[in-house]
């Protein structure tokens, strides 16, 4: 039995033209999803729990419109879901991590799981404070994973860069496949732990209509910051940085089609590149 | 006001990786002329070149962390080393590559010692006078910048991507005046245990460091479509990478995948070959500094981010380009 948190953000659907307006990015009209790495961490969530019996819990740290992306979740196979309303939180990793974290805690998982990092703000730095807060070890970015029973662990052909490490001694591990920039690693660590997301984990499913009809009875709890514990949500009013502009990005120079026959072409390229563009 | 920076100094196979230099060059800037640039190297087994690296680009004091649990990668031995170098120089502001390692360290770090942290940062807005610093990092993959700073109270944390900011310059030898410490460290219990590592990039250059990509799309129609592209991107000193077309159609490794879901880079040099620039894979690239487009459909999405566009059929146009490169050359 393994009960899995698996930390999701809705952000942005991929195709969407980002506009920026004084007030922020504008967000009418646009359409909304799960961040593609965290549905590469639920999906994964569901499958151990498929194999190993358990629990999956969806826990967001969002606005109203993200309980949308909780009952995907739920429909998806997530059993319960958790909204930590962001009304009252600032944007800063610091202060969603500290209060995620404690939102956590109480939740005692077995198996933290989150997305590499969420194609929105791309920092990735969420789920690892609140693993540091919460005092797990963590592999990040992976494609692979296997929880084993330590046992299992000893069974398997000896193997290794490092001996048996000093502080596992736990009774279930994860053996994860990391990408590490293009290559690949693979780790043992003890469980409780915190594993992120790569693509290529696995291929998320599609919620089934009977599935969607199911997952509006699936229990879903919202929470405030000033429902938790006061350290935490001291620690989350105390941003450690802020947003002091918000841009759109830098104008390209309008491109040149490069005429010609193909042996011209390739002779003005070279010519503009050094020329015109300062290279080679 | 002069400030004391920390600079994580990564490696890899033995050689300082360029961000890290990057890394440090953002470091003296932030820290002012009278402030201090102290770094911190992780290995087993001894430094001394890499150090010496960093004390010729005008690192004031390069701290050594040695130990044996350092050699392969266990993230909580080297955040127990940055852990001991964050308490032994107490800095304003600890930097990092935004790579693999950075990545996963830096938040760790930050939320252990109540620190901010600013990731993937892509420019520096500092000015003279000790005034807010700007840091400057893209949001929703590059279709969107934010400028963030600090709250004041707290350290640090920023990882910088790499390419973006200029490597620090070397300094005159008779103005090297840096030192070099052993970091002692307390080992903590290790929870990772590396079984092991494979290495699928082929010992091509570093993606994400290199200064020219040529890359391959689904056009490239397969695995041998990619042998004149590795040409071009030979003859260029380049490395080769790919759209999700073509690592999806098994052309290549997901390896060499460039966008949303794959790298993120940003080279002086940029060729799309048979590429057709769907808004995920621009995410990847569109910061480069010159694109080049080669597709034979004139109205390719591509085109609308390239600084040049050869519309045409890449298996005439790039074999043609290693040639001209090489005739211009000799
Ligand atoms: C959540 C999500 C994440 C994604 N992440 C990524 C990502 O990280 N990176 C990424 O690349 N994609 C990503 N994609 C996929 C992306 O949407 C596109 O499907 C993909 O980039 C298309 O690859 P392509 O341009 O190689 O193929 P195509 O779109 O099929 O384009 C092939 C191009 O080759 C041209 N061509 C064909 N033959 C020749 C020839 N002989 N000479 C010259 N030109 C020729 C054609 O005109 C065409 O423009 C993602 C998609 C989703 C939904």
């Amino acid at each position: 039995m393994l009960k899995i948190v698996v930390l999701l953000k809705q952000t942005f659907d991929t195709e969407e033209k980002i506009v920026v307006t004084p007030e922020g990015v504008d967000e009418r009209d646009a359409k909304f999803v799960i961040n593609p790495y965290d549905e590469y961490a639920l999906e994964e969530a569901i499958r151990q729990r498929e194999k190993h019996g358990g629990q999956v819990i969806a826990v967001t740290c969002g606005p109203e419109r993200s309980q949308d992306a909780l009952r995907t979740a739920l429909a998806i196979g997530a059993d319960e879901a958790v909204r930590l309303d962001s009304g009252k939180l600032s944007d800063d990793s610091a202060s969603v991590a500290a209060a995620l974290a404690a939102v956590i805690e109480p939740l005692k998982p077995d198996l933290l799981l989150a997305g590499l990092f969420a194609v929105d703000s791309g920092s990735g730095s969420v789920a690892l404070q609140a693993a540091e807060r919460l005092g797990l070890p963590h592999a990040s970015s992976a494609v692979k994973v296997d929880i084993l029973t330590a046992a299992e662990l000893m069974a398997l052909p000896a193997a290794g860069e490092t001996g048996p490490a000093t502080g596992q001694n736990a009774e279930r591990y994860a053996l994860v496949e990391r990408d590490v920039e293009g290559d690949t690693e693979t780790v043992a660590i003890p469980l409780p732990a915190l594993i992120t997301a790569q693509q290529g984990l696995n291929e998320p499913r599609y919620p089934s209509l009977p599935n969607i009809m199911k997952a509006k009875r699936k229990p879903l709890r919202t929470l405030t910051v000033q429902e938790l514990p006061e350290e935490a949500s001291l620690a989350a009013a105390a941003p450690r940085t802020v947003r002091t502009q918000l841009l759109p990005p830098p104008p390209r120079a309008a491109g040149k089609r490069i005429p010609g026959s193909p042996a011209e072409q390739a002779a003005s390229l070279v010519s503009l590149l050094q020329s015109e563009a300062k290279l080679l | 006001m002069p400030k004391t920076i920390l600079v994580f100094a990564e490696s890899r196979d033995g050689a300082l990786r360029r961000v890290a230099l990057e890394a440090l060059g953002a470091a003296r800037r932030l820290a002012g002329k009278d402030g201090a640039v102290h770094a911190v190297l992780a290995c087993s087994g001894g430094a001394a070149e890499e150090a010496a690296a960093l004390l010729a680009r005008g690192a004031d004091v390069v701290h050594i962390a040695d130990d044996p649990s350092l050699r392969a990668y266990a993230p909580e031995a080297c955040i127990a080393a940055l852990g001991a170098a964050m308490d032994a120089v107490r800095p304003d502001a600890l930097l990092l590559g935004h790579t693999a390692m950075g990545r996963e360290l830096a938040p760790r770090v930050a939320a252990a010692h109540g620190a901010g942290h600013i990731a993937d940062v892509t420019a520096i807005e500092a000015s003279d006078d000790g005034g807010d610093v700007g840091f400057i990092r893209p949001l929703f993959a590059g279709k969107a910048f934010e400028r963030r700073s600090f709250t004041p109270g707290a350290p640090w944390v920023i990882t910088v991507r790499p390419n973006n900011l200029p490597a620090a310059e070397p300094v005159e030898a008779a103005e090297r005046k840096g030192t070099v410490q052993a970091l002692p460290f307390t080992v903590p219990p290790l929870y990772t245990a590396v079984r092991s590592l494979v290495r699928r990039t082929g010992g091509q250059l570093d993606l994400a460091e290199a200064d020219v990509v040529v890359s391959g799309g689904r056009g490239v129609r397969s695995a041998a479509g990619f042998e004149p592209l590795q040409a071009l991107a030979a003859a260029l000193g380049g490395a080769v990478g790919a759209s999700r077309g073509a690592c999806d159609a098994g052309y290549c490794d997901y390896a060499l995948q460039i966008g949303q879901t794959g790298k993120v880079v940003t080279p002086q040099l940029y060729i799309a070959c048979g590429i057709s620039g769907a808004i995920q894979h621009l995410a990847g690239m569109s910061q480069s500094r010159v694109i080049v487009a080669i597709n034979k459909d004139p109205d390719a999405p591509i085109f609308g981010v390239a600084d040049y566009g050869i519309v045409g059929d890449l298996f005439e146009a790039v074999p043609l380009l290693t040639a001209e490169l090489q005739r211009v050359r000799s």
